[in-house]
């Protein structure tokens, strides 16, 4: 096979605008009966997939994955209706077992980068609910690949063997470049992700999911992690409003701050 | 040689705990006493990053030693500035010009020759741009979960750490030998830069190859203090309609006020504001000591970045907006009249 062939991982989280609450026993957020949605950076991952094909490059195929409880196919449906190939959920049960942590999807990801022969990874930079920011940097690292990590703008040569990466940086951007293979994740600037059509999402239902289990890669999902507790955050006293200009200056004089 | 023994004997104590199974009472005791941190410091072309050094200010809560690490161009002088920081006992540097760009592609496997070689048991460095594209690499090549972004040492395997964009903290512990740990700078103030008398030492350089090319850069440049360590800031979102108005109204106020400016998503999406300027979960998280915003109204991915601040102060015109459920200062009014109401009187 030559070409780009594309693995976009994706995940299952809580709607980016549901808030968030702590569940009683203080061990973890309250799941159940919350709006879950695949992650807004992984949206932006599909997107990007997509788009390389549409701008005629040789993309083979893109291969969705989630690793997650049995309801993670939702997502992977949703990034079949956008445009991916075909999925693979890997089904974990992560009431009973927990979430994976990043170094676990990694090594999974590296074991299912083999098996596909993949060339490229397109992640997004950070799940909205644990916020690690770590596990393409993990998997670039796993692999011994180039990493381009916060992408703004990917740009692949025609040929498709050199890609072009502007990245977000703290104070501006930086120009990376870099032969395949590559692990890529997105910023919110790389793209505006499309909605999948009814009929894209009729089409989706007939895309191949495969089945699969951690155990069928062989990777261990025993936490390094334990959870001490979760608590909500001080809760921040609104002080109230001022009347104008003069009020507000006067405040803040008197808190301090100016 | 010195160090190198009190690696060695740190990691014999270690491999003789996890043979001995069950961990022995005098466990904390025994390993707290041989802990000993690496913080990772950032330089560009020659100058030391201060805001850096907050992971320096951490690893001190730890306990034990704090050794400094700098790689790049000419670092022997970055070294011997930073020998000069509190808290600093020595501070290890790499010259060599492969590393200044920071890619994590040769610059994880120095930092790992680097952590083995010293036998740390934490390596620390900033959640910045830098610390979250090296860290995790660094972290697999060693085969240890990272903590990310922690805003509190609970003890030398425990550590706090904000998820869903702060609207929940967790305490977490790691059982991992070697605690690899991103950190977020607002919650550990600088040490003091004068005073200290680290050592400087050379670091052993493995010379790794990296695959990928650094070709340009662009940065905004701006006589403002820095967004991220800023003792004020000012920040406009959607409200302003257009860079236009965006221009005219916050620069001014920032100067009256010698604050940096920040910008929402929806400001920066807009393009009213650089992509750099951006607060909140996904941009910068900053904690002044006055956060006033104009035209934000408030979503929960903005106030991750900013909920922190000493005193947080608003002007919109929709009474409603959730930012004044947080705000201790609000003001409900036209931006457009108030904003340069207040910067007239600021100055």
């Amino acid at each position: 096979m030559s070409g780009l062939r594309i693995l976009v991982p994706v995940k299952r989280v809580i709607d980016y605008a549901v808030k968030p609450r702590v569940n009683k026993s203080q061990t973890a957020i309250e799941t159940t009966g919350v709006k879950h949605s695949l992650n807004p950076f992984d949206e932006l991952s599909i997107e990007e997939a997509i788009r390389l094909r549409e701008r005629a490059l040789p993309v083979s195929d893109i291969l969705a994955l989630s690793a997650g409880p049995a309801k993670s196919a939702d997502v992977l449906r949703t990034a079949m209706a956008m445009g991916a190939d075909r999925s693979i959920h890997v089904q974990v049960d992560t009431e009973k077992e927990g979430d994976l942590e990043p170094l676990t999807v990694a090594k999974l990801l590296a074991k299912v980068v083999a098996e596909e022969d993949r060339n490229v990874v397109i992640l997004g930079k950070q799940s909205i609910d644990d916020d690690a920011h770590q596990t393409g940097q993990m998997l670039a690292g796993l692999l011994g690949w180039s990493q381009a990590t916060q992408a703004s703008k990917v740009e692949v040569e025609k040929e498709g063997s050199t890609v072009t990466v502007k990245r977000e940086v703290d104070g501006g951007t930086e120009t990376l470049r870099a032969k395949l293979p590559i692990v890529i994740t997105t910023d919110l600037r790389l793209n505006e992700p499309r909605y999948a059509s009814l009929p894209n999402i009729m089409k989706a239902k007939k895309k191949p999911m495969i089945k699969k289990t951690m155990e069928d890669y062989g990777i261990d999902i025993k936490r390094r992690f334990k959870t001490v507790k979760v608590v909500e955050p001080a809760p921040r006293q609104g002080g109230g409003k001022v009347e104008d200009v003069d009020g507000m200056i006067g405040k803040l004089k008197e808190l301090g701050a100016l | 040689m010195f160090a190198a023994s009190r690696g060695a004997s740190v990691r014999s104590v270690r491999s003789l705990l996890r043979r001995n199974g069950p961990i022995p009472l005098n466990r904390h005791s025994s390993v707290s006493r041989l802990l000993s941190t690496l913080a990772v410091l950032e330089q560009r072309e020659g100058k030391l990053n201060v805001s850096s050094l907050a992971a320096v200010s951490a690893a001190q809560k730890l306990g034990g030693s704090v050794t400094g690490f700098v790689a790049g161009s000419g670092t022997k002088a970055v070294a011997e500035e930073a020998a000069k920081v509190k808290g600093l006992e020595k501070v290890i540097f790499v010259d060599n010009g492969a590393y200044d760009k920071g890619l994590p592609e040769n610059f994880a496997p120095l930092l790992v020759e680097n952590i083995k070689k010293g036998g740390f048991s934490h390596v620390l460095a900033g959640h910045s741009a830098f610390g979250k594209n090296l860290m995790p690499r660094v972290a697999a090549l060693l085969d240890t979960q990272q903590v990310s972004d922690i805003i509190e040492v609970g003890g030398e395997d425990t550590f706090v750490r904000p998820i869903y964009a702060g609207n929940a903290i967790l305490t977490v512990q790691t059982s991992d030998d070697t605690k690899i740990i991103t950190v977020r700078g607002t919650a550990f103030p600088a040490p003091e830069t004068e005073g200290g008398s680290g050592a400087v030492e050379e670091g052993v350089d493995p010379k790794a190859e990296c695959s990928t090319e650094w070709i340009s850069e662009n940065l905004a440049k701006s006589d403002r203090p820095d967004l991220a360590t800023a003792d004020k800031v000012v920040s406009g979102g959607r409200g302003l309609k257009s860079k236009e108005q965006f221009d005219k109204l916050i620069p001014p106020l920032a100067d009256a006020m010698n604050a940096a400016i920040g910008a929402s998503r929806a400001a920066v999406d807009s393009g009213f504001a650089d992509n750099s300027l951006q607060v909140g979960q996904t941009g910068k998280n900053v904690a002044p000591q006055l956060y006033l915003c104009a035209g934000i109204s408030g979503a929960i991915q903005h106030l991750a970045g900013m909920k922190d601040s000493k005193v947080i102060a608003c002007i919109n015109k929709d009474a409603d907006a959730p930012i004044f459920q947080v705000a201790d200062v609000g003001l409900v009014g036209d931006l457009f009249e108030k904003v340069p109401e207040l910067t007239e009187k600021l100055k």
